[in-house]
């Protein structure tokens, strides 16, 4: 039996890798899905079957509510609530490794000695920690993208301080408690050294700004493979580990190119040590005027363009404008006009969200480019649609050495013969840099709501 | 306000300061505009037409300038003129200041505003009135077309019936905006161009031209401010005249355009390279107004040497005077629209204006020449040294990444770590964790392959199966051992399957989105 259920383990593990392999193309990502899905049936079903008491109908009860809360909540989220969605299943599973972990700490038939008692212990107080980590985190994420706290990072002092005293504290907790037989203290002990390490959570995220969440909510998604990873050792189950490590090297690579695209320092995203620099405002001036236009002019560039590429951020999905765009882009391209998107990397508030707000919106995926793929034809291209993006288009990323965003990679719209930015206002994006884009002599402004704008000029192209 | 447009004087001077076109701009801008008669004339643009575009045409420069508050010339007035102009007028034209401190003063004391159209700030915004720029753009182009008209052969290699006809060969000193223009119309005709410029920067400009940038083996950088050349060091003029004699035996056509402002041309094309050239060679020299870089030059002369011939005319925008007064029409039409910035005819000497500032030489009977430096380079600083620098860095981190060593030391240190892992830990760990590493190679390998797009897909999809942690539960479940455990267990199973089926079930909605 034993053997049985460890190759449908293997058997799950390879349904896996198959499905994170399926997503490597639009054609093999739904068949990859199912994978997924067929991986996590013959894992639970083995699992199950190799109960030997009765406690059978807790499963069943367990598992039907928890899908029936799962279900409903994947079924009623709007895509532009995809981040929230991610960070809060990310707090699950802390919170799962969570339980676990005490589960096993508490579990009174694990009696080991010696060596394999100490990497016991380790591997549950790794657990627990992580696991903790990740669920409040997520938690505070998810506040901070459903609009429940503040999106601004918390200062506070001696911020970096207290991070490194929470964790001396989780190691030197950590070191009394590994080689420790069960007993009150010790259980005192992991209570601790889990509260520190909410908190620690807490306060980790507390301190990043609202558009680097792409950055935190992959870090994060590092970070649950990693306490699933631990949980697999505790319980000397290798799905487990091989799951917790596929998840824990996805989190992590995202991060990477998350950081890439906004131009930050991996081990300093690691180290929690970012967004310190986010929201601080410039007072530099930049000299010039801004053109404002209104919804017939932009209709009428359009009507002359033939070339158009459309340049999406946060403001969009802010603005829900996305369905507008694609019937715009629908319009356009039915006038023979060539109509592409170019995504920037950290579009938006989670890795690939501008991708998944087009394809919601029916905008086919095969012009939907990104920056490195699109970059080049800025040149030739007459005419570029900012909705709803600042920094990720601001030219003095490339032109100005001495700016906080120098060196980030942008998307170099300004080359285009003429650039029209939707915007709200004329407030400063994230990163707290005047835009000079904004005052380049092809540059417009046409500003107003975006889903209002683009309707009112997709009617007036339409005339 | 009235401008008046005077017919020029000056000998072989055709110009004109305005045609019908800009005087409807001028008009536009709320100004009358009265025109001596025949004033375009020589520019082919006649009084008929100037009538039509709302102009008054007067007789005589005295009617003419009669109740006049601005006057646009293309050349320095006369003393007959000056005493025409009213006072307290405005004079727009090319007034050479620097050279003509005693016009400046006669201006002053006769209470007339100048602006020196020379003296704009060259900076991006001014360009469109920067009349030294579209002037020189025609001089480039006719001393091209002066110098295939002095030539005996086609510029354009062929292959005929008759034999072969070789390309001309062309060099041009100075790529200014006139050396620019001259490389364009050459090579247009078909010659092979070569320039040469002290200033590094241009060199992107003149290739894209599709001429070959002549280079010397001495480091300076010839960049003065306002995009104009300085005087180079000794050592560089040597390695340049070296260079210059080397060319002087290939090519067939010098154009020199080598100016440096406030001082006369420098001597480049010598005696001895002009007598070096093939006879029937042809030198323009643009310089000539100010002494000319070629020994030989004799300003506004054609003359012949050693047969070459060598054209020191010094008035070449005249020579194609409609173009050029179109241009200058149309710059000095700009600089009074940026004077009046309310569009009522009333002319505004703001000297908070740079572009002002710069143009007016003398104002309410006072001398404001020279303006204070220009604050903004049109020209880009420096860009080979920001290069050298970035390739500096460049080959730095090349360095760290390659560096065999630290290799070798990060690999070592890492399997000594798992050498004294297996020795203390229990053997089941060391199973656990050689499928661990291995899994995380695995990860890295099969997310990489990820595309971009499918990001956010990906993210709930490994969401779902880190939802595997429900296993975990399920054993502790299984496993009735204390009633706190069952109930953190069950807690367990219940978040994990929240996770699993709202992962994939979300995933599976996105998915379903993408199309083609």
């Amino acid at each position: 039996m034993n053997g049985m259920i460890a190759m449908a383990y293997l058997f799950s593990a390879v349904m896996f890798i198959l499905s994170l392999g399926g997503l490597s193309s639009h054609e093999t990502a739904r068949r990859g899905n199912i994978y997924g899905m067929v991986g996590m049936a013959v894992a639970i079903i083995a699992t199950i079957a190799g109960i030997t008491s009765g406690a059978y109908w807790m499963v069943i009860i367990a598992m039907v509510v928890g899908a029936a809360i799962g279900l409903s909540l994947a079924k009623r989220v709007a895509m532009t609530q995809m981040p929230q969605m991610v960070a809060l299943l990310h707090s699950f599973v802390g919170l799962a490794a969570v339980l676990i972990g005490w589960g096993g700490f508490l579990d009174p038939r694990v009696n080991l000695h010696g060596s394999a008692h100490v990497v016991h212990s380790t591997e549950i107080y790794l657990g627990v920690f992580i696991g903790a980590i990740t669920l409040t985190g997520s938690l505070v994420a998810f506040c901070k993208l459903q609009g429940l706290v503040s999106g601004r990072p918390l200062m506070l002092p001696a911020r970096h301080w207290l991070n490194l005293i929470a964790i001396l504290a989780c190691i030197v907790l950590g070191v009394l408690f590994v080689p420790a037989q069960v007993n009150a203290a010790t259980t005192l002990n992991l209570l601790v050294m889990t509260a520190i390490a909410l908190l620690l959570g807490i306060h980790l995220v507390a301190a990043i700004g609202g558009a680097d969440m792409p950055v935190v909510i992959s870090m994060l998604n590092s970070y649950s493979g990693w306490a699933a990873a631990a949980t697999g050792f505790m319980l000397g189950n290798d799905l487990l580990i091989v799951v917790g490590a596929l998840v824990g090297s996805s989190g992590a690579i995202l991060s990477y190119i998350m950081c890439r695209g906004m131009n930050r320092s991996f081990i300093s995203v690691i180290l929690g040590g970012f967004g310190s620099d986010g929201g601080e405002v410039s007072d530099e001036e930049v000299d010039g005027e801004a053109i404002a236009i209104d919804q017939q002019e932009l209709a009428d560039d359009l009507k002359a363009a033939d070339s158009i590429i459309i340049v999406p951020g946060f403001g969009m999905a802010v603005a829900h404008a996305q369905q507008a765009v694609s019937d715009l882009t629908d319009r356009l391209r039915g006038m023979g006009k060539t109509v592409r998107f170019g995504i920037h990397p950290v579009a938006g508030r989670l890795p690939g969200h501008m991708n998944v707000l087009l394809a919601e919106a029916n905008v086919p995926y095969d012009i939907v480019l990104e920056m490195d793929e699109i970059n080049s034809d800025f040149p030739s291209t007459d005419l570029v649609l900012v909705i709803g993006a600042n920094d990720t288009v601001n030219p003095d990323a490339v032109e100005k050495p001495g700016s906080p965003i120098a060196g980030m990679p942008v998307l170099e719209v300004w080359k285009a013969r003429r650039v029209v930015v939707l915007k709200r206002s004329m407030a400063s994006g994230y990163a707290g840099v005047a835009n000079p884009l904004f005052y380049k002599e092809n540059a417009r402004m046409l500003f107003g709501d975006a889903k209002d704008s683009l309707q009112g000029v997709l009617g007036k192209v339409c005339d | 306000m009235i401008i008046a447009i005077p017919r020029e004087t000056a000998e072989g001077e055709a110009r004109v300061a305005a045609t019908p076109d800009s005087v409807k701009r001028l008009l536009d801008l709320g100004f009358s505009v009265v025109v001596q008669a025949g004033a375009g004339d020589k520019a082919s643009f006649n009084d008929e037409s100037y009538r039509q575009a709302g102009a008054e045409i007067r007789e005589d420069m005295a009617t003419c300038f009669k109740g006049a508050d601005v006057v646009l010339k293309v050349q320095s007035p006369t003393d007959d003129e000056l005493a025409l102009i009213p006072k307290g007028a405005t004079l727009i034209a090319f007034l050479k200041p620097a050279q003509n401190a005693e016009l400046l003063q006669k201006l002053a004391d006769n209470n007339i505003n100048a602006l020196a159209v020379e003296s704009i700030p060259r900076i991006s915004r001014a360009q469109k009135m920067d009349a030294l720029s579209s002037m020189a753009n025609i001089a480039g182009y006719r001393a091209v077309i002066e110098a295939a008209h002095n030539f005996g052969r086609f510029f354009t290699g062929q292959i005929t019936a008759a034999g072969k006809i070789p390309p001309a060969k062309v060099l041009v000193i100075g790529a200014g905006v006139a050396g620019l223009s001259a490389i364009g119309t050459a090579k247009s005709m078909g010659a092979i161009v070569r320039a040469f410029d002290t200033r590094a920067e241009v060199r992107e400009q003149v290739e894209s031209m599709g001429a070959e940038f002549l280079t010397i083996e001495v480091e300076e950088e010839g960049s003065g401010s306002g995009g104009y050349a300085k005087e180079m060091s000794q050592e560089f003029i040597d390695a340049e005249m070296a260079l210059f004699r080397e060319q002087a035996k290939e090519v067939d056509i010098v154009i020199t355009t080598a100016l440096i402002p406030g001082k006369p041309a420098p001597k480049l094309w010598l005696a001895d390279m002009v007598d070096s050239m093939a006879p029937g060679s042809v030198v323009v020299d643009l310089a000539a107004e100010m002494g000319g870089n070629c020994d030989y030059t004799v300003p506004h002369q054609k003359t012949v040497h050693s047969d070459v011939t060598i054209i020191g005319y010094t008035n070449l925008p005249s020579r194609a005077a409609t173009q050029s007064s179109r241009l200058y029409s149309t710059n000095l039409a700009h600089l009074l629209s940026e004077l009046t910035p309310a569009k009522d005819g009333e002319i505004d000497l703001n000297f908070g204006d740079e572009v002002i500032r710069g143009a007016t030489v003398v104002k309410s009977g006072e001398i404001t020449w020279p303006p204070p430096a220009p604050q903004v380079s049109a020209q880009p600083k420096k860009p080979p040294k920001v290069a050298e620098e970035a390739k500096v860095t460049a080959e730095e981190k090349k360095e760290k990444r390659k560096s065999p060593l630290s290799i070798f030391v990060f690999w070592a240190i890492a399997a000594v770590l798992l050498l004294w892992l297996g020795r203390v830990a229990p053997p089941e760990f060391v199973s656990h964790f050689t499928v661990f590493i291995l899994a995380i190679f695995i990860g890295w390998q099969v997310i990489w392959n990820v595309t971009h797009a499918l990001h956010t897909p990906l993210m709930s999809v490994t969401n779902a199966i880190s939802g595997i942690v429900v296993v975990g539960a399920l054993l502790q479940l299984g496993a009735t051992g204390s009633g706190l455990v069952t109930l953190l267990a069950f807690v367990g199973v219940l978040v994990a399957s929240i996770n699993i089926f709202g992962g994939f079930f979300v995933t599976y909605r996105m998915l379903k989105m993408f199309r083609r």
